[in-house]
Formats: structure tokens, sequence, C-alpha cells
């Protein structure tokens, strides 16, 4: 004797994200913490050395905050004007900053005033590091110019005019004390060498170049500008490798994972993509609140640092082990020890007879119903409005099940007015669905016959069955429309693929040798 | 035409087991039940067979304890005879010949002597009236034995043995037919009849269905077609009955039965519940549902603890009166027809076919036993006539058994049709299927054929479906996609078709390098590899019917049968036709171990059977009129043990056997003479000397009798010579080695006395002195004797298996001992 057997909840495949090891990866992270800023932050940089605390450049001030500070625990507030791209150097003892009024200002992490400052460009300083050998800084400026400076004495050693419009980026080789590449708005990159007086290599990226990040091994190049993040190849002499093109706005900013194998880039349009760098797919997305300008990441992935337009800052930590356990554990409460080992104890001696417990199958409210053939019951309890909206698709298999049972129609007779406008509702929000419409239209029919008699009864009755007739027209005229596409398309695919039918001539070339042996044969057969 | 000789077409198992009431004995420890043509006795808590009684030429209709004697067992058969049994060692006792066709048989322990059995009226067999028929049996102590004083009781009664039963004490019995329900008192030899009108007012109808009699109390129980039960008292005045309805069931109560005690009513139908209502107390009732399919008959052991419940779907329930479920006996199930093609399961050697709704049978041919039931549609069945319900209709295995393939559909009237394919993995642990990928509508149209790629050494296994929406599938097992997934699971590879004609049938060649799709007239031969097209064949104008390729030596061919009456043999290397001839086949198989291909071809009526190798002109056998009507299901399957015939003509049947379904679903095979003497031979051994029962008191007493008639068989001999030497086996284990003689001397004794002796003057000349001592304490010994009778003895094994030894038996053996070691000449 069997037991009874639940009905079936057809599994229909997950849409959306699916799950991966990357996903799992990103999704680790703690609720963001929002610091509000005095303006729009324009750039993020980790100090390379152990508390990592970060300099935060937004508006006239650069803040440094520690790793999990909320207040900052520096701010450097000497500016005359705007202050832009505070990094730190290599031994994060020194900071450069430039700024609005053309003035590049250095300063020691522990102090509060300039240390020193450069003075010789004609325009705002939106770009500054440190030259690997400490002793020199890189700037860029919107006077299209590039400058070297000496550290000790604040001198400038070299001036680069290549370029033809601003420059808003550019980063210093952390291998090779002489290189140096930087980016600008006339759409190119340029490779320079300190020991000679001029640019050794050009890329064109085709875009205002924003963003520039070389890889630790500095064979690749990274450069953001308009809606592409393009990869070059320095080692083979600037070759683009790859171009990307996951945002629809301008990408503002660039970041590597600590471990190198994932790339993420910023942008206006308020996304944080991940790409995997061996293949450059997209492998994961992050969204937040406005358009994003600076992107940070600490070592070892332990916090994402994001700045946006409306001057907030956004950091995200990395889930801890401890932490994720611990939130588990808060979720699933333990019965009390006693309750626990209640039953546990005792041994069964040796004489004991052992009484099996009988197995108690679990069934669904729905299943309880539908096993005492209460149709009308068993359909109320799957319409229950937690189940409608949140697992439309358990409605859907009992009223499948009772539609095997031949019962389908007694359970939708005899509603009244509320459970009938429940049940169109749900007919309404799903009856389109691929999924579930080839069940849910023979209900919608069967509603339609059995209440035809009372239609104009009830002015909430009306309205939903007029609401459901929108939605089929619709739905139709929708379909149409696909099936026209679909008839453009396979012409497309037809005038496109001439060459498919290549394999049929040979067939028909073997079809007519066979044919051929067959007549052949065949005298042969009528002769024996 | 090769002659077919010594090949003979056979019944082979799967017989059904529902058609009558079964009966539980006394002790509750055997059910006995009709079974084709022979009856058979079930442990009814081990689930085996222990016995068939064999010995009808006919279909058995009724089985019946002997009310006077609780270990014999009547039995009725349509071949006109009933004869009487001896379950517990499986002998038959007498055969009474009626002469008339039987198809139920009635006893009551108020009536002795007599029998009552129901028979078509004596002056018209052909008729299809039936009476009631009292027989009185003759004491005679032939073995055949004519029973001539027949007295009609009652005429016009029902052929269904349920619509009878007798009343309290054997005072009545009660018939029913129809709408009249009819009582016959035996004192007053008087019938009353009560009717009922056709229909109620509610549109019910009252056919009477069946019958049952409370055995304390004076109350009849009638189960009615609209599902209502009705209880009759105070029927022995023509006027002044009453009557109570109880209504539970919504379709025709098919059984009823009171418990002995009557204080239970049992009760079931179509829905497959066993209701037991409360005598007296009827708004109480137990449930037992999901019993799996309808119930046809119920029966109850005399001490009240067991009940019975045969069901439509050739199963019988055994049910403790807890209402719990104890057993289960199923045989073969055979509905209308087979979906599902024959199979068999590689791993089990079992054959596959689709038993009871949505479920798959696997059938152990060997043992003649259905090894289990594989619910393949996983759904509630419900119990409801005309509801379209889901179906298993294809399935197929591949070469090793580890994964099945299964095509369910529900075809509604105005939806669309479901389909759903399920592919099933072998789980090592649990030895059965389980599911792994449950592809909801694989193609738009129903599957026409479905089959996986043979080739046993490939890494992957494929599978191609084909169907009616112009379109072939290839799935194959592949890795999960994501880390959540846990294993890998089946997807669709390949999509084929072919100027959008439709395909009918699919096939893959034994190495799996071809895979050959007939698309109506076309025969289109692709690669799996690549899914190159890679050569079309065609034989128009019809469409092709049934696709094989050759096995081993002669894979070159492909064989296809077309609907114009044509059977066709390509030869790949060559890409065109070898041969072909013009037969209506209407099944075409290829023998998975040999070249042999077996071809069914339907001729005016009958069907023919061609066995015959493609690369022969000659077919190695030929059967003519195999059996009537098409057949269109058959299957080889492999032999456990290889037989060496070296006979040409059934050669073909050395490694494994061709087995068939006919049109009226009877499971049939092919076997050679060799093979049926082997089987003879093992058989042989359970024919005991008939007339009496093998008690210890016969083997000391039947030996008398023996020597006067002087017409022993070997085989009586045997079974009497060996307990004898049991007894002396025993004493030769119980006496101390010392005494012994030396084991050189004994062995060769020992060896001979398992041998068939001729005559043994010594040991009867040592009865005969002893006859007055034995025949003294028989008083004793049948006393003791009682308790250990019927503990059930095999006689097919002979000797060790020997009878408990008697007082008198073992004072022989003191006896015997003292007189030295002569007792050990027992052994000659």
């Amino acid at each position: 004797m069997a037991s009874f057997k639940p009905t079936k909840i057809q599994v229909y495949p997950k849409l959306g994200e699916k799950v991966t090891q990357d996903t799992l990866y990103w999704k680790n992270y703690k609720a963001p913490l929002h610091i509000k800023e005095f303006g729009a932050i324009t750039n993020i940089d980790f100090s390379p050395v152990a508390p990592h605390n970060f300099a935060v450049t937004a508006f006239t001030r650069i803040h440094i905050y520690g790793p999990f500070s909320q207040e900052p625990v520096k701010s450097f507030t000497r500016f005359k004007d705007t202050a832009y791209c505070g990094r730190f150097r290599s031994d994060g003892q020194l900071l450069v900053a430039g700024c609005e009024d053309s003035v590049v200002r250095l300063f020691d992490v522990s102090g509060k005033v300039a240390l020193r400052m450069f003075k010789g460009h004609t325009k705002a300083v939106h770009v500054t590091d440190f030259i690997s050998d400490r002793y020199q800084i890189l700037t860029g400026s919107d006077d299209y110019t590039c400058r070297l400076w000496d550290l000790p004495n604040a001198t400038e050693l070299n001036t680069y005019q290549e370029h033809t419009d601003y420059i808003r980026c550019g980063v210093a080789s952390k291998i090779n004390r002489d290189l140096f590449i930087t980016g600008s708005y006339d759409h190119t990159l340029k490779l320079f060498d300190a020991r000679v007086d001029k640019s050794v290599m050009t890329m064109d990226h085709g875009q205002p170049v924003e963003s520039l990040l070389l890889y630790p091994s500095e064979g690749l190049l990274v450069s953001a500008g308009g809606r592409y993040v393009k990869v070059w190849d320095l080692l083979k002499g600037g070759q683009p490798l790859v171009s990307l093109k996951n945002h629809h706005k301008t990408v503002t900013s660039l970041c590597l994972s600590s471990s190198g194998q994932r790339l993420l880039s910023a942008s206006l349009d308020r996304h944080v993509k991940v790409y995997n760098t061996t293949n450059y797919k997209v492998v994961h997305n992050f969204d937040y609140a406005a358009s994003i300008l600076s992107l940070a990441l600490a070592p070892d992935d332990e916090s994402i640092v994001v700045g946006m337009t409306n001057s907030i800052l956004s950091i995200k930590h990395r889930k801890s082990l401890e932490d994720s356990k611990e939130i588990s554990g808060h979720q699933r409460r333990r019965p009390s020890y006693r309750v626990f080992v209640k039953g546990k104890n005792p041994v069964p001696k040796r004489d004991d007879y052992l009484v099996s417990k009988p197995v108690k199958q679990h069934l669904a409210k729905y299943d309880k119903q539908l096993q005492k053939f209460n149709v009308t019951k068993a359909l109320d309890t799957a319409l229950e409005t937690w189940t409608r909206h949140r697992k439309p698709e358990i409605t859907v298999a009992v009223m499948k099940e009772l539609d095997r049972r031949g019962t389908l129609k007694n359970a939708l007779a005899g509603r009244d007015e509320q459970a009938l406008a429940r049940l169109l509702n749900f007919l309404i929000g799903n009856v389109v669905d691929p999924r579930f419409a080839p069940v849910l239209v023979t209900a919608a029919e069967m509603i339609l016959d059995i209440y035809r008699s009372v239609i104009g009864q009830s002015p909430v009755v009306d309205r939903q069955l007029l609401r459901l007739q929108e939605l089929l027209e619709k739905e139709i005229d929708y379909q149409q429309d696909l099936l026209e596409v679909m008839g453009m398309l396979d012409t497309m695919f037809a005038s496109s693929f001439p060459r498919m039918e290549v394999p049929c001539p040979g067939i028909s070339r073997a079809n007519g040798l066979a044919g051929g042996d067959g007549i052949t044969s065949r005298p042969q057969i009528q002769a024996t | 035409m090769v002659g077919h000789g010594d090949i003979r077409v056979v019944h082979r198992g799967g017989s059904k087991i529902n058609s009558r009431q079964s009966v539980i004995t006394q002790d509750s420890r055997f059910l006995l039940c009709a079974s084709g043509e022979c009856v058979k006795v079930f442990s009814t808590s081990t689930e085996e067979c222990v016995h068939d009684l064999r010995g009808h030429t006919d279909a058995v209709t009724g089985v019946l304890l002997k009310p006077s004697n609780h270990l014999q067992v009547y039995s009725c058969s349509a071949d006109g005879t009933v004869r009487l049994w001896d379950f517990t060692e499986g002998i038959h006792i007498k055969t009474y010949v009626i002469g008339y066709p039987v198809y139920s048989i009635y006893a009551s322990a108020h009536h002795e002597g007599v029998i009552f059995v129901v028979t078509p009226m004596l002056n018209d067999k052909r008729s299809e009236v039936f009476q009631l028929v009292a027989v009185h049996l003759p004491q005679s102590g032939d073995q055949l034995v004519e029973a001539l004083e027949l007295s009609a009781v009652l005429s016009d009664v029902s052929s269904n043995p349920a619509a009878i039963g007798f009343g309290k004490g054997g005072e009545f019995i009660a018939s029913a037919k129809g709408l009249h329900l009819e009582v016959f008192f035996f004192k007053k030899q008087k019938s009353y009849r009560f009717s009922l009108k056709e229909d109620n007012r509610k549109g019910g109808k009252n056919t009477f269905m069946c019958v049952a009699c409370h055995q304390k109390e004076d109350c009849i129980a009638t189960g009615h077609e609209d599902g209502k039960i009705r209880l009759w008292r105070n029927f022995n005045h023509k006027k002044e009955y009453t009557y109570s309805t109880l209504h539970w069931h919504h379709s025709a109560v098919s059984s009823l039965c009171f418990t002995p005690e009557g204080t239970n009513l049992l009760s079931g139908g179509l829905e497959s519940v066993l209701v037991q209502w409360r005598y007296n107390q009827e708004s109480q009732r137990d449930f037992l549902p999901r019993l799996g399919s309808a119930i046809t008959h119920i029966a109850v052991s005399p001490d009240g603890a067991l009940f019975c419940t045969s069901h439509s779907d050739n199963k019988i329930t055994i049910i403790q009166s807890s209402v719990k479920v104890s057993a289960v006996i199923q045989g073969l199930v055979k509905g209308e027809s087979v979906r599902t093609d024959l199979m068999v399961d590689p791993r089990s050697k079992s054959l596959v076919l689709n038993g009871k709704p949505g479920q798959l049978q696997f059938y152990s041919l060997q043992r003649d036993k259905l090894l289990y039931n594989l619910d393949i549609v996983q759904q509630e069945y419900i119990h409801e006539s005309g509801l379209e319900q889901f179906e298993v209709v294809k399935a197929a295995f591949d070469a090793s058994g580890s994964w099945m393939a299964t095509v369910e559909e529900r075809n509604q009237k105005a939806a669309e049709l479901e389909l759903n394919l399920k592919l099933w993995a072998f789980d090592e642990q649990t030895q059965s299927f389980v599911l792994n990928t449950n592809i909801s509508a694989p193609h738009e149209a129903r599957i026409t054929d479905m089959c996986f790629c043979q080739a046993a050494d490939s890494q992957t296994t494929m599978l191609v479906s084909t169907s009616k929406d112009g379109h072939f599938k290839a799935w194959q097992l592949s890795a999960a996609a994501h880390t959540e997934d846990e294993g890998p699971s089946w997807s669709c590879d390949f999509v084929g078709a072919y100027h959008g004609l439709v395909p009918e049938r699919c096939c893959f060649s034994a190495d799996g390098s071809l895979l050959a799709v007939s698309f109506q007239e076309v025969v289109t031969v692709w690669s799996p590899a690549s899914w190159e097209l890679l050569t079309t064949l065609s034989q128009p104008p019809q469409a092709i019917r049934d696709l094989c390729f050759g096995r081993l030596s002669c894979s070159k061919y492909l064989l296809g049968t077309t609907a114009s009456k044509l059977l066709c043999c390509w030869n790949l290397l060559t890409c065109s036709l070898e041969w072909s001839t013009t037969m209506d086949v209407s099944l075409l198989l290829a023998d998975p171990l040999t070249e042999n291909m077996a071809a069914f071809c339907f001729q005016a009526g009958g069907t023919d059977l061609f066995v015959f190798k493609p690369s022969e002109p000659r077919p190695l056998f030929s059967h003519k009129a195999v059996c009537s009507g098409k057949v269109t299901r058959a299957i080889f399957s492999p032999r456990e043990e290889m037989l060496e015939s070296c006979e040409e003509s059934s050669q073909w049947l050395n490694r494994s056997q061709l087995h068939f379904l006919t049109q009226y679903m009877d499971l049939m095979t092919f076997t050679t003479k060799a093979e049926e003497d082997r089987l003879l031979a093992s058989s042989r051994q359970l024919v005991v000397d008939d007339s009496v029962a093998m008690t210890p008191f016969y083997l000391l007493l039947g030996k008398h009798r023996q020597q006067e008639t002087e017409d022993a068989v070997s085989s009586s001999l045997s079974s009497d010579t060996v307990p004898q030497s049991s007894a002396a086996i025993k004493q030769l284990l119980q006496t101390p080695a010392h005494v012994m003689p030396s084991t050189s001397y004994l062995c060769s004794m020992f060896v001979q006395s398992l041998l068939i002796s001729v005559t043994d003057s010594r040991e009867e000349n040592k009865h005969a002195e002893e006859k007055m001592d034995s025949e003294r304490e028989e008083e004793d010994s049948e006393e003791e004797m009682e308790p250990s009778n019927p503990r059930p003895q095999q006689a097919s094994e002979g000797g060790p298996e020997a009878p408990a030894l008697t007082k008198a038996q073992l004072r022989e053996l003191r006896r015997v001992r003292k007189q030295d070691h002569s007792w050990s000449a027992g052994f000659l």
C-alpha cells in the first residue's frame, strides 16, 4: 500500500543571476557604510603600508580614513580650491595632491602643512603620482603638459608637451623608475621615458581617457574612457588586446583585485563591474545609488571603497569567517540542551523489544486537502496570499493537479465575489507567463464558462474581467509582433547562410548514387 | 521451408491470480488461489509460492476448503471436474467428474458430502444461463470418481462466484442476479425472491453485484452497482422483509465479505479502498486506502486474523485484521495493450513492460515472478473511470543497464498533449533506478521512437528520440553548468530534421558509429560523432515501418520493413540494396547476442515467424501459424546458461530465448525438445503416489499394500525407500563413532542407499513381523503426528526432508540396533 504521493511542483530554471564562485565571493561583503563628504569624491587611494589607511579626495579636502574608522583620522584642508588626486608614496609617509589652483602640494602624512609646493603648471592639476624611485613626482595638468619634479629641492625636472588636450589620468611604473603613462582627453595614451624627452609609445583609445591602470607585471595596461575599457599589451608595442563595452555611461575608474584575477571598473551609470582577466567576461556587478567617480579596493579585497558624485563615500567591508558563522547561528534557533538530549540517552537493553515509530509523512496544506478530495479547499489553500505572490508555481501546480483529476471546474465554481476577485487577480498576474499559460488558459476558460451568468453583478469582478481582456488583447498583439520578427529573422538567416545547404548537393549525389545502385539491384531481386 | 520439428510454442508464466477469490487456510499460513490451469499455494508470510497444484486441463474457476477437513481443498475447473487436493504437500487426492463446465463451487459444513456448483443449464451448454447444482459426492476409494447424483437447486443464477453465498448454519443459500435476490431455504425446500426497481429516484443503478451472508445472524449483505450496500433482514417472509442501506462507495461494490464472527463487514470496489463496517454500528468505518488498484475479491481467513483482497492488476494483498498490509503477492500485470515495447533489463535480465498505470514492471522470466514495479509518473493515481491519466508509452535501456529513459504522455481531449521524458540512473546502493533528469515537453508532438546508443565501450551514452513534430533529438549527459547542481544531467545535443518529413524509427548500429533514422520512405544515416548526414537510402513507395541494424558479422547490413509488405536489406558499405523480399512483416527484431534476426509476418489471420541471418538467403528457422492475430511485441532475452543443441533449426535458441505477446496479451515463448525434457525430468520427482497423502503412518503401512499390488512405479518406490534410509542415516549420526564400522565400509552402502533399490525383501519381512505392533501403536502415533502434520513438506526434496519418526519406527530402530550393525543393511 503506497502512501499518498504529493503534488509535483514543477521546478523552473531560475531566471536572472546564476550563482557562481564569483558571485559568492563578491557578495560576501557587509552592508555598506556611508560617509558624507563635502563634495564629489574624485579620488581614493590606499596606503601601501600596514594599517592601509586611505586618502579620499573630495572638494577642497583630503581625508585619511583608517581601515575601520568612520571618522577621518587625518584631514588636509589647506587647499585654496578643489583638490585632486591625493596619492600615497610607496612607503606611506608622503602624500601628493594636485589642485584647481595649479599648485601641487606634498604633505607629510603625520603633518598638517604642505612640505613642498610645486608651482609651474598654468592650469588645474588633475594627475599626481610618485615615481618609483620615491624622490620624483609626476603631474599632469589641464595646460596639456605633464611634468616631472624633484622632491628634495622642489624643482621641475622635465616638461612633456605632447598631449593636445587636458591630461586627466596618469600612472607611474612601479618597477621602472623612468617610465610613466598618461592619458588625455585627446583620446591618446602616451608612454614616456624620463631618459628621453619625448613619448616612446602612443596608443589611441578612441575616447577621452578617464582612467589608467597598470597590471602588477606591467605588461598590460588598462585604459578607461567613454563607455569603453580597453586592454593594451605594452610588450607588443601597445597592441590593443580587448575592448570591453559593458557600461552605458563613461567609465571613470579602474581597479584590480588583490589576486590580479579580477578587474573592476566603475562608471557614471552607477555600476561597478567585475571582469575575469583571463576571458574578460563580466562575472559580477555592483549597483550604487549615484554615479561613481572613484573606486578602490583594499589590499586582500578587505573592503571596497567607492566615491560618488553625490559626495557619499561608500565603504563595504568583507565579512569575516566568524561573522558569517555568527549570522547563521543566529538564524537557526537551537532547542535547549535538555530538549536536545531527550530520548537520546537510553540504550536498548538486550531483551527490549524495539517498537519502531511509523515515519509520519509531512504533507503540504494543499496536499492534505487533495488527499481528502476537498478540491475547493485545496485550491483555496494554494491561493493564499503568500503562495500566490511568492510561489505562483505552487498555485499553478495545484490547478494542474485538479485539472488532471477532472475536478478543476468543481474547485473553481461556487465562489463569492471576494474569492473570485482573488482568483482573477492571480490570472491577470500570471496568465501571460509562458510557463503557466497552458494551465491557466484552461482555468480562465472554465471561470468564464462558470461565471458567465453573474457578469454585471459586481463592479469589482467586472473591472477585473475587463483588465483580463485588455491583457489578453495586448498579449495577442505582442505575440503577433514576435511572429513577424521571427519571420524576418528566418529570412535573414536563410539569406546569410547560403552555405548551409552545401551538404545537400553532396547528399543528393550520394542519393543519386544509392538510387542508381538501387535501380541496378532491383532487376536482380526480380530475377531472384 | 525449414522444418521446425521439435520447437514448440508454449505459454510462459504470468497467468492471472486474481480471477477468483483466493482462500486462506485454517491456520492462516497458506493462501490458495486459482492461477490459469493450476492452483497456487502461497505462503502468507513470505509471499513465496510453495506448490503448484497441477492437474486441471482448463482454467481453474474456484478454490474451496473442504468443510470437513481443513487440510484438503476442492478446486473446480471449466474442464468439468472437481478435484480434491492436500495442499500442505501438494498432492492430488481425488477427481470428481461432473461432466459440465463448472464456474464456481460452494460448500457448507452443514451439508456433508454435498458440494454446490454453478454449471450452465444442463440442456444447452452454449447458453448464458446458469444454474446452481448440488452434487452428492460418492464415497469411493477410487481416485477418479464420476459424480452422478446431481440435483438442481436454483436455476437462473449468475456465473459470478461472488453472487452466491451460504447463510447462517447452511440453512439457506442466497443468490443475486440482475435485480433479483433469491433465497433458498433447505429445510423448507422453498425459495423467496426479492426484486428491486431498476433505478431509484436519484438515478442510481440497483443491479446486484455481490452477496455475502452473516454467519451468526440472519442477515444478507448485497452490493449494488451504484455503490450502495443493502443489509437484508427478516427475509424468511415474502412480504415483511426489511433492508437498510449503507453508502460510501462511489462506484459498484465488487466484493463483500463478513468476518467469521460477524462483527465486521468488508467491502471493496473500483476505488481500491477496503472499507470495514462495524456490524450494527454502520456509521463507524475503517478505511484502508490506496491499495493500488480496483478490488475484485475479498476473502477472510477462517480465524478472522487475515483478510486478502484480489486486485484488478493481478495482485493479492494480505491484510492483517488491524487493517495493515502484511504481504503483497504480485503477478504479471497485463493491461489491454503494452504501450512500451517488451524490453530486457541488462542488469537483472528481467522482462520490462508497463504494468500498473504509470509504472514499469520488472518481471523475472526465469523465476516467473514479478521483481518490482518502478513508479515512473510519480503522481497520485485517481481511481475513477473516464479520467485521462499519464501513461508510460516508451522506455529504453542503455547497453549496460545503468541508464533508463522513459516517456510518459497524457492526452487530454481539448488541451495539448503533455509529454515528459525522464532519464533514470541506476543506483548501486538501492539497486533500483533513480530519477536523474525530467524533461517536460521534449518534443511538440508524440514521440514515435527512442533508442540508446548500444555501444558498450563508449564513454558517453546518447539517447535519440524521434517525434511526429518532424524532428529527432539527440540527448546527452552533460556535467552540471553551475556550482549549485549536484550531478550531471541530460540535455539536448542535436536536433535533426530531413525535408520536413516525419521521423518514425531510429536505430543505432551495434558499435554506435551510425544512426539510422527513417523519415517516411527515406532512411537517413547519420554519424553521431559529427552529426553529419552520411547517406540516404530509400525504397519507395511506402513508409518504413521497422528499422534494424545487423549485429556482429552482419553489422554492415541495415534491415527495414515497409508498409508495402517489403523486407529490405541494405548494404552500408556499398550503400545499395542487397536483397529484398515481399512479406508483411509486423515486427522485426535483432538478437543482441547473435547475428540472427526474427521477423513476425502477418498472413491470413495468423502470424508466421522467420529467423534468418541478413547475410544468408535462406531462413534458419520458420514456424507457420505461431498464433492467431498480429504479433507486435516480442523480445530476445538472454539465457542464463547456454543450451547446447546441435540441431540446425534450433541453434538460434541456444543463446537467447524469443518471447512474444499475442493479441490477447498471452506471453509465449519457443522451447526446444531438449529443454522440455529437462523440465520434465526435474518435475517428475514431484509426482508422488497420488491416492493417499504421504504421512508417516502411510510410510509404514503403505509398503504392505505396495507389496500386494506389485505395481510400484519407480518414483513411488524412491519416495518410499528414501525416508526409510533416512531413519538409518539418523541412526548413523546418533551412534558413537567408536562403535561404528569403518567409514569405507559405510560409504559404499551410503551411496547405494541413495540409488533406487529394486526390491527389498528383508525389509518387507521385518515389517511383516512387526505388523501387529505397528497397528497397535496406530492410535498413539496418530495423535502424536497431528501437530507436525501441517508442516510444509517438500516432497520434491526427497530424503533429507523425511517426516518425523513415529514411535513405531523408533522402536523398530531400537530393536534393529540391538542386532549389532545389521541396521546398516537397511541401506542396501
